[in-house]
């Protein structure tokens, strides 16, 4: 197994937890999303604890951002806090770990939890690069229910127009909304055409909880010198745990102590393999 | 009779500071020529971003640019700006800080006969109600101009009420200008108004007349909304027996109902609220409608001797 894969099924035991002890969160998102933060903090972006405040940092941007349960996991493994103070205080009262991505925790660049706010701020944020002549980067990931909010369609639109080849965007195409199957709910159907019709450049990846696949994609994008890219990544919703995965109820359930113990175990098992 | 309209005076002075400051950064949605903004986009295009009639997607981009250090002046008409991208400007500016001074053009009536889609009568309720985000209506162009000097020194977010047409100059440019500061244009000791932005030359008028007819009235400018100025509503009230206000509003959450509850909590006085119906407006201009619903100064001295 190679060390991103093992790192991402590490931090999906650190979400079961969470959700475990705070009964709140939304893990089916976070399960479908987690390989992609895994790959974009642990190998493609240029942030870290040391460097935040350096103003040529890469940009992240969660605009599905009830998915902060797995961010906050991940920036907890990145150095930015103790991972344990996110863990075992996430939702309780007082605590700054509330269901939504703020700034008021470290390594959070911008507040959100409500939808189809990240690619219009991502584009101010890449426009600022390009105005400052910098070279960093700026990445959003966006739910596929999230695109059915029209403020999406202006951001891309704005991004296409100002070939933005600094702004890489992945959609977590997981399929499954909090109402049921995505395609039901309101299809987001053929978002490949889509983006490109706004002069995007489109990369799929097939298996979007590959983290191999993922990280080939995210080198390709770099690669994009007049266009905007959006990987848009097939994921299944509450990968890695049996009984989560492709249920739409797991959008935002919480764990028994049966369910617990199981998910923890059935991650194990992978982790097991070399 | 001045001809420089308070939006040219934003662009002025940000062109000017614009000269050395790099970081000054223009956005619009195709409302450059309605906010006067074209000289600023032809002398700084590099520091001038257009993203279209998409009001959302103008508020989230200028958070964006905010957040890597721009000083955003976002310019659209009030009318969209403050309820097409309202949830824009909660999330993305309000609560989280973002240093983005969204500028209201052409706010309450200005339009006209355009009708109730451009009328702005809500701008102060909804964007005052916002936690973290402050609301300011100038008046005229030396009290426009020194509002974003200040304003250009910090890095909050902001509401600026702009009118469309240039209004009688009330100040000049001497103007000791404090920022959250209202300020008291006459003092009186039977009748106190309050007034801001635009009606405030009415208001003023208003004040002279009654002045003239033997009745003793102040005028206070409140063009800061929110953060209110409840100290100096409270100092110039204290010894009047009625504080009327004028404003180019509804009736709820903007000048009159503020003034109500800061009244009531530490002073409680008689008060007239003047301001805008809760109905679909008449057709007519903005003059046109000042008069018709008693907002120009012989509407406002009518209702004040009415009550006293």
């Amino acid at each position: 197994m190679d060390k991103l894969t093992r790192k991402a099924y590490e931090l999906r035991k650190d979400i079961i937890e969470m959700i475990y002890k705070s009964k709140a969160g939304h893990v089916g998102g976070d399960l479908s999303v987690i390989d992609i933060l895994t790959v974009l903090y642990f190998d493609q972006m240029n942030v870290s604890p040391e460097n935040f405040k350096d103003s040529n940092r890469d940009r992240f941007l969660l605009s599905k951002g009830h998915c902060a349960d797995a961010l906050f996991c991940v920036l907890g493994e990145k150095g930015f806090y103790p991972k344990q103070e996110a863990i075992t205080t996430f939702s309780k009262y007082g605590s700054k770990f509330i269901g939504h991505p703020n700034t008021e925790i470290n390594g959070i660049e911008i507040n959100s939890g409500s939808l189809g706010h990240g690619l219009s701020i991502a584009v101010g944020m890449s426009l600022a690069a390009k105005m400052d002549k910098k070279d960093y980067r700026t990445y959003v990931v966006i739910g596929d229910g999230e695109m059915a909010e029209g403020s999406n369609y202006e951001a891309m639109m704005a991004a296409g127009h100002y070939k933005l080849n600094n702004l890489c965007a992945t959609v977590d195409l997981n399929g499954l909304q909090i109402s049921g199957s995505t395609e039901d709910v309101m299809s987001s159907s053929d978002l490949a055409e889509k983006f490109k019709s706004f002069k995007w450049n489109v990369i799929e990846v097939q298996d979007g909880n590959h983290c191999m696949a993922l990280k080939e994609a995210y080198e390709l994008a770099k690669k994009c010198t007049d266009k905007p890219t959006v990987i848009l990544a097939h994921t299944t919703k509450g990968k890695g745990v049996s009984f989560m995965e492709n249920q739409a109820k797991w959008h935002h359930g919480v764990l028994d102590e049966t369910q617990y113990l199981q998910a923890i175990k059935e991650i194990d098992e992978v982790l097991a393999h070399e | 009779m001045n001809k420089i309209s308070n939006r040219q005076a934003i662009c002025d002075v940000l062109m000017e500071h614009a000269k050395n400051d790099k970081d000054i950064v223009v956005a619009c949605s195709d409302s450059r020529g309605s906010a006067s903004l074209i000289p600023f986009a032809d002398a700084y295009p590099d520091q001038f971003v257009e993203v279209g009639i998409a009001e959302q997607n103008l508020v989230g981009v200028s958070a964006g640019l905010a957040s890597c250090g721009k000083k955003v002046f976002c310019a659209s008409p009030a009318a969209f700006l403050t309820t097409r991208s309202y949830e824009q400007a909660k999330v993305d500016v309000a609560y989280s800080s973002t240093n983005v001074k969204l500028v209201g053009i052409s706010g309450g009536v200005s339009y006209g006969a355009l009708g109730m889609t451009h009328h702005s009568t809500q701008d102060f309720a909804a964007m005052s109600s916002l936690t973290g985000m402050r609301v300011y209506d100038p008046c005229d162009r030396f009290q426009t101009t020194k509002l974003i000097e200040c304003l250009l020194k910090d890095k909050e977010p902001a509401y600026i009420r702009v009118s469309r047409n240039a209004t009688e100059d009330i100040y000049d440019e001497y103007l000791d200008f404090k920022l959250n500061k209202a300020n008291s244009i006459f003092e009186g000791n039977q009748v106190l108004i309050v007034s801001c932005g635009e009606l405030l030359v009415y208001a003023k008028r208003a004040a002279e007349i009654l002045n003239e007819r033997g009745i003793s009235t102040g005028l206070l400018d409140m063009y800061c909304i929110k953060p209110f100025d409840t100290e100096s509503l409270l100092e110039k009230a204290k010894n009047v027996s009625l504080v009327v206000t004028v404003e180019e509003h509804g009736p709820y959450g903007g000048l009159g109902a503020i003034t109500a509850k800061e009244l009531s909590t530490h002073l409680p006085k008689k008060l007239l609220t003047l301001n805008l119906p809760d109905e679909h407006l008449m057709t007519g201009t903005n003059k046109e409608m000042f008069a018709y619903y008693g907002l120009d100064d012989k509407g406002i001295v009518k209702s004040i001797e009415e009550v006293l």
